[in-house]
This record gives structure tokens, sequence and C-alpha cells, in this order.
């Protein structure tokens, strides 16, 4: 039987030398290794997997096609539903979709479809750039904004059928939220994301960093004085939230958007590069999300000594499984079921240390997770130098603010169909700026759908 | 890559340099920032912008050499390029989205201190434009680190220099010289706008709230990224939290926390003092 194979281990640098440099956490499987993993799979009838995928790839074809040796095919399989295999691969939460629905799952464990695809993805990287053939240029222009997971599966589609398509970034990298915020040890980046924006320039997509529209340019001035006759917003959701407590504006207080940025975008942990970044001695972390986890390794990496405050418990913890793990290998505390109440600081303005208070699990609230609630006189201190607040983000206004007629929710998320259509004809959208916070492969197959509602919608007119 | 066009030092250590960027230069407006990185290694650096001209498609930014950053910029010369120069960022002053009728009643006195007179022309220009009178105190430790008084000249309805030494027009701090026009020559100002040094700007307002006289200045805080992203400029106004990027740089100077604010300033001095050290170091190699 198939399944009596256990899981295939996945090489992993060793814990205490990658705690202390921002190499790739995970070394991946080679072929054997992943031919070996995919052959536990055992092709269901009723895959659960492929309903639990947001974007539906065919997970038991691409496993079949690598088991047969067939990576060509494989790849095949996983383009047709998904352009950044690489990628999601790596940063998928894949406990809480594709293996979480996994039949081995429920008396064993899952097949590592998380590694296989990115053991697939990273195959076609190597191989297969090449061949991108150039579609025929149709001649209708559309502008994406935003070169984020969204803006580049948007690009890609639109380019591949024949769009001539422009990528306006804010920012001086291209990436998105794939360079400055997630770090180089989960997702390297010249390795991968850079070859995935190569990709997309073969395929004669341009590039224009240092746009920020709604400031540089406008949705309207793109429309009205540069020829786009539509446009994809993937602008993302950027903007950091803090607790708005007592002592949040101390030296020594940061975002997560922040102190990411600094170590990931602008390299500040490399000696070469001139921007500063303050670590101290001891940093605390508040959240329990990937960038709470992105945020306290980096820390550590940076030399300091790191722990994670979350308010609920472990198990309630947003973050994907296998960071959480690894972060607890390279030696990060978690002090579950603790919520801050102030920021302590000197006589001169920088931070002494964190009061918090120690929380209990009470009724399911309206996400169906138990609500922390506070124990009473549980008051206590962590003394820190550096506190790091990775609340979650949310989507920057300026478009909306710029664009007449684009309509947000209260959130300040920009509504979109189910197609990506917003209230501005010709104006789709797709990814965090339409949902918040949220993941790369939704990000990605929003800018998908979007990019086949542009195609039909240039085509009708 | 954005090419430097004209680069000229108008006093020790400050320099002025007129970049190509056709997009930024179509769309800045006076109060507008921008934010730029000289190579691959640099920092991004927010600067104020000092012109614009559509036509030609060109900015002018005035930079005095601080940080590793800064001094790297400066060493460029015409011809060269900077890697990155993103903007106009940050909101325009509040009156170019004033009416005519708004606008032609009233009187504005703009106090510029060191580095922070290039910025207070374009707003002063722009007024200058649309028929408002405005006066305008620029104020420097001594006479050689003035800037951009023949510029000033031109657009202010009247100009007064002020030097703490002396050595140039009114001898003091531009605070005394405020008290002075009001006190002295009777002077009436419906707004005051403050750009300088923090300090400066800290009694400016202390000075200006005695006369109950509306300021608003213009915030150099820390930044990143420059559009919201970071949250490193965050201030204090009015015991609200403000990012200065995208909610900002001006705002009512009698409600920002200028204590914060020159503390938060101050939050990675001690590790620009270090690439500072190494930068030069480098510099004394060749």
């Amino acid at each position: 039987m198939a399944n009596k194979i256990p899981r295939v281990a996945v090489r992993e640098q060793d814990a205490q030398v990658r705690a202390t440099n921002f190499e790739e956490v995970c070394y991946g499987y080679n072929l054997e290794e992943a031919q070996l993993e995919a052959s536990r799979c055992l092709n269901c009838k009723n895959p659960r997997c492929v309903a639990a995928c947001p974007v539906n790839i065919n997970i038991p074809a691409f496993i079949h096609h690598l088991v047969e040796g067939n990576l060509r095919a494989a790849s095949d399989v996983i383009l047709e539903d998904s352009s950044l295999p690489s990628i999601c691969g790596r940063v998928c939460p894949q406990e809480t979709q594709c293996e979480g629905s996994c039949i081995l799952g429920i008396k064993g464990e899952a097949v590592a479809i998380g590694k296989l695809e990115r053991f697939v993805g990273d195959w076609c990287l190597d191989n297969d750039a090449e061949s991108v053939a150039k579609a025929t240029a149709n001649g209708h222009k559309v502008a994406v904004i935003g070169s984020g997971p969204s803006g580049l599966a948007c690009a890609s589609d639109l380019a591949k059928m024949g769009y001539d398509v422009t990528v306006f970034e804010a920012l001086h990298k291209l990436g998105g939220v794939l360079v400055y915020g997630i770090p180089e040890f989960r997702l390297p980046k010249e390795k991968i994301v850079a070859r995935e924006i190569d990709t997309l320039r073969k395929l004669g997509v341009k590039f224009e960093t240092d746009v920020v529209v709604g400031r540089t340019i406008t949705i309207d001035s793109l429309m009205d004085d540069e020829g786009f006759e539509a446009v994809f917003i993937g602008s993302g959701a950027g903007l950091p939230r803090f607790m708005g407590i007592e002592g949040e504006n101390l030296n020594g207080v940061v975002s997560a958007n922040e102190f990411l940025t600094r170590a990931n975008l602008m390299r500040a942990y490399d000696e070469e590069y001139d921007t500063p970044i303050y670590v101290g001695k001891r940093v605390v972390v508040v959240g329990g999300g990937n960038v709470a986890m992105d945020a306290v390794r980096t820390a550590k990496r940076l030399g300091a000594e790191a722990t994670i405050v979350y308010r609920r418990s472990e198990a309630e913890l947003p973050a994907r499984r296998e960071e959480v793990h690894h972060a607890k290998e390279e030696g990060i505390e978690f002090r579950m079921l603790t919520n801050p109440t102030r920021v302590l600081g000197s006589d001169n303005g920088w931070v002494t240390g964190l009061n918090c208070v120690e929380m209990e699990l009470g009724e399911p609230d309206e996400s169906g997770r138990r609500s922390p609630v506070e124990k009473p006189g549980s008051d206590f201190t962590i003394e820190c130098d550096v506190v790091i607040m990775a609340l979650g983000t949310s989507p920057n206004p300026l478009l909306k603010q710029t664009t007449k007629g684009l309509e947000t929710n209260r959130r300040g998320c920009i509504v979109a169909s189910e197609e990506g259509a917003t209230s501005r004809e010709g104006v789709y959208a797709g990814g965090d700026a339409v949902t918040g916070a949220a993941t790369v492969i939704l990000a990605m197959g929003a800018g998908r759908k979007a990019a086949k509602a542009i195609d039909e919608y240039i085509k009708s007119k | 890559m954005f090419k430097i066009v004209e680069k000229s030092l108008l006093a020790e250590n400050i320099y002025k340099l007129r970049i190509e960027a056709p997009r930024v230069a179509h769309s800045a407006l006076p109060g507008q920032f921008v934010i730029v990185r000289v190579d691959e290694q640099g920092e991004r650096v927010p600067l104020t912008i000092a012109d614009f001209d559509k036509e030609d498609g060109t900015v002018t930014i005035v930079i005095q050499t601080i940080g590793a950053s800064t001094k790297k910029l400066c060493v460029l010369n015409e011809g060269d390029s900077i890697a990155d120069f993103a903007g106009p960022l940050g909101n325009p002053s509040e009156f170019v989205h004033m009416s005519a009728e708004e606008l032609a009643s009233r009187r504005y006195l703009f106090v510029a201190g060191g580095v922070g007179t290039a910025p207070v022309y374009p707003q002063v220009k722009w007024l200058h434009e649309h028929g408002v009178k405005a006066d305008v105190i620029i104020g420097a430790k001594t006479a050689s680190m003035l800037i951009y008084t023949d510029e000033m000249a031109k657009v202010a309805d009247n100009l007064y220099i002020a030097t703490d030494d002396g050595s140039y027009g009114f001898k003091g701090m531009v605070t005394a010289k405020i008290k002075d026009l009001i006190d002295n020559e009777g002077k009436h100002y419906d707004e005051c706008v403050a750009i300088g040094p923090m300090i400066m700007m800290k009694f400016v307002t202390l000075t200006t709230r005695e006369y109950e006289l509306p300021t608003t200045v213009s915030l150099n805080a820390l930044m990143v990224d420059g559009t919201g992203m970071c949250g490193a400029c965050r201030v204090s106004v009015g015991g609200k939290i403000y990012f200065t990027c995208v909610d900002g740089p001006e705002f009512d100077g009698h409600q920002v926390n200028f204590d914060e604010a020159m503390r938060r300033q101050a939050m990675y001095r001690s590790q620009e003092t270090q690439a500072n050290e190494k930068h030069n170091h480098k510099c004394n190699c060749f």
C-alpha cells in the first residue's frame, strides 16, 4: 500500500545555524525524494485537496505526472490554475488548505503537497523559463497597479492573451509583499521572486517602479491621457495597525511592516547597505500571524532574544504551522494568552518593557475562535528594548481618495465582484486591496479572475 | 534612473540638484516631498520639493549632507543619475485647494529656517502666481548659510532676513523677528507657515500661539517607504497619532507634540553616526 510509506522528511538548514543567517530554511526535495513522496498520493476519485485549494489546482494529476517523472506535464497541470507555484509552494498555509483535506491526514500524515508543488515550480524556473513564448500583440493597453502576487498573476495572464501590459510599482523594487514583507529565509528574492518577474518580462510585460498611483499619476490619467483601456488594482494592504495603547510612540516601538521593510527591502542586515535597523537586546513581537513569525525570526537572526506575545492560545495562532514549528526550533519564546496593555519607557523616551495581562479563553466570537478574556489582577512586565507590532494591515486609502466613484467598504477595502469588477467601469481589483490582508494564493487567484474579466470587457467594447 | 541636469553648491554642505523626473514634475504641488534613493545600497531619503517645472519635466531638491546617503547623493555630478526618485508624496499645502475669493483676503507669513527655506519657495511662488501676498522671514545662523534669498525676493511681498550673529539683516532668532513684525510694524497675518529644523518650528509655534496666529508646520519625520506602509513617521497631533507621509507632511503646529517628534527623529542617530564613519572611511581610501 502506498500509504505505508511515511511522509518524506524535507531537508532543512540546522536550526542553530540558520538562526544566525538569512539563507532559506528549507532545502526542498530532490527528484528522488519528490517522487517517493508523490507515490504516497492515493489519487482519490473525489479529491478533497482540489476542493480545498483556493484556486483548485488539479493536485492528483500533477502528482501523478511527477510519479511518472514527467515534470513538464506536472508543471503544465499546475500552471493551468496557478502562476506562481514556486512561491505558493513555499508560503501557502497548506495545513488548512490542500494538505488539511488529504485523506491520508486522517489517520497519518497528509501528502506533502506544498513541498511537491515547490519542487515542480522550481524545476519549471530552472528548465522551462526559456520556452516562454510571446503572444501576438492585440494592441490593447492594460495597466496593473502593484507588482505583488495579484498584480503579477493578472499581468501574466493578460500578456499571454496578447495585451500590452504595464505594471506600476510604488516602491523601487518589484514583488510587493513578496519582497518587502516575506523574509529571504522563507522566500529567496533573487532565486525565486526575481525569476518569476523575469518570466513576465519575457512575456512582454513592462514595469515602471517609483510610480505611486494616486500621487505620481492617477487611475484617471492612465485611462484618459495614457490610453489604458482597463486598470487592475492590486495595491495590497500595506497600512500597519497599532494597538492604541500608552507608550506606542516611544523609541523602539515599530510596526512589523517597518521592521521587515528595513530588513527585507532595504537589506539593513547587510553591512553594505545604508539603511539602519534597531534591534536591541530583547525584542517582543505582538501578534500571532505569519508576519509576526517573520518579524520575530528576523529579530533573532539579527542577534536579539526574541519573544512572541499572543492574546489567544497556540491552537488559534493564525500563522502557518511550519513557521511556528521553525520559530520554536530556532529558539523563539512563545508567550500565549498574553495581552499587552502599556509600553514602558525610560525618562529619555526609549522602550524598557511591555506591560501585559494574562488572558483566558471565553466564549467563541463571530470568527468561531474562542475570544480571550482578561484575568483580573494578572499584570506583569516583560523587559525589552524593542516592541514590534504585528497586528495586521489595512488597504492604503490613497486610490480611494484620488479615484472618483471607486467604492470601498467601511474597512477601507475596495468593493469588487467575484470577477474583480469595481464600481468604476474598466477598473478591476483583487487581492488584499479587496479582501484585506489574506494569502498569496488568494491574491494570485483574484488577479487571474480579473485578467479574464478584463479580457471579456475589452473584447465586448 | 533619474538624471541630474543641474547641480550647484548653495552654502556649506547644502546642494541644489535639478533632476529629470517628468512624471513627478507633472503632478507636484507646493508642500509635497519626494523619496530619493541614490543607489542600490542607499536609504530611501525623504526630501522636500524646492521647485518643479512641468514644461521641462524637472524637479529641484535641496540637500544638506548629513548621513551616508545624503553625502553619496551630493558627490554625484551633472549628467550622473540616481537610482530612484518617487513622488510627489504627501498632501499639498492646504491653500492650493482654496478658492480665489478665499485666498484674496488672506495674508501669509512664512518662516523659513536653514535648508527648510527651499520647500518654502514653491509655496510662496504659488501664492505669488495666484496674486496672494506673503511675507517671508528667512533665518540662518550666519550670512554664509543663507539660501534662496534672491529667488524668494522675487516672489515674496516683503522678505526679512534674520541671522543669529547679525552678519546679515535682523540680528536674532526668527521668533524675535515675528514679534518685531507684529508688535512694532503692526503687521497682521491670517496664517503662519513655518518650515525648518524641528526645534525652530517648535519655538515658532510657541511664539505664534501668543498671538493666536494659526500656524502650519511641515514635519521632516523619519520614513522608510513614504507611502503609509511602515509607520516610522508617526507623530502625535492633538493627542492623536498620524503618519507624516500620508496624513501630512503639514500639520497644525499648535497641536504637534514636538518633543516627541524630536525624540523620534533621533531614533537611529547612533547607527547613522556609525554608517557615516564607515562611509567617510571608505572615501578616504581612494
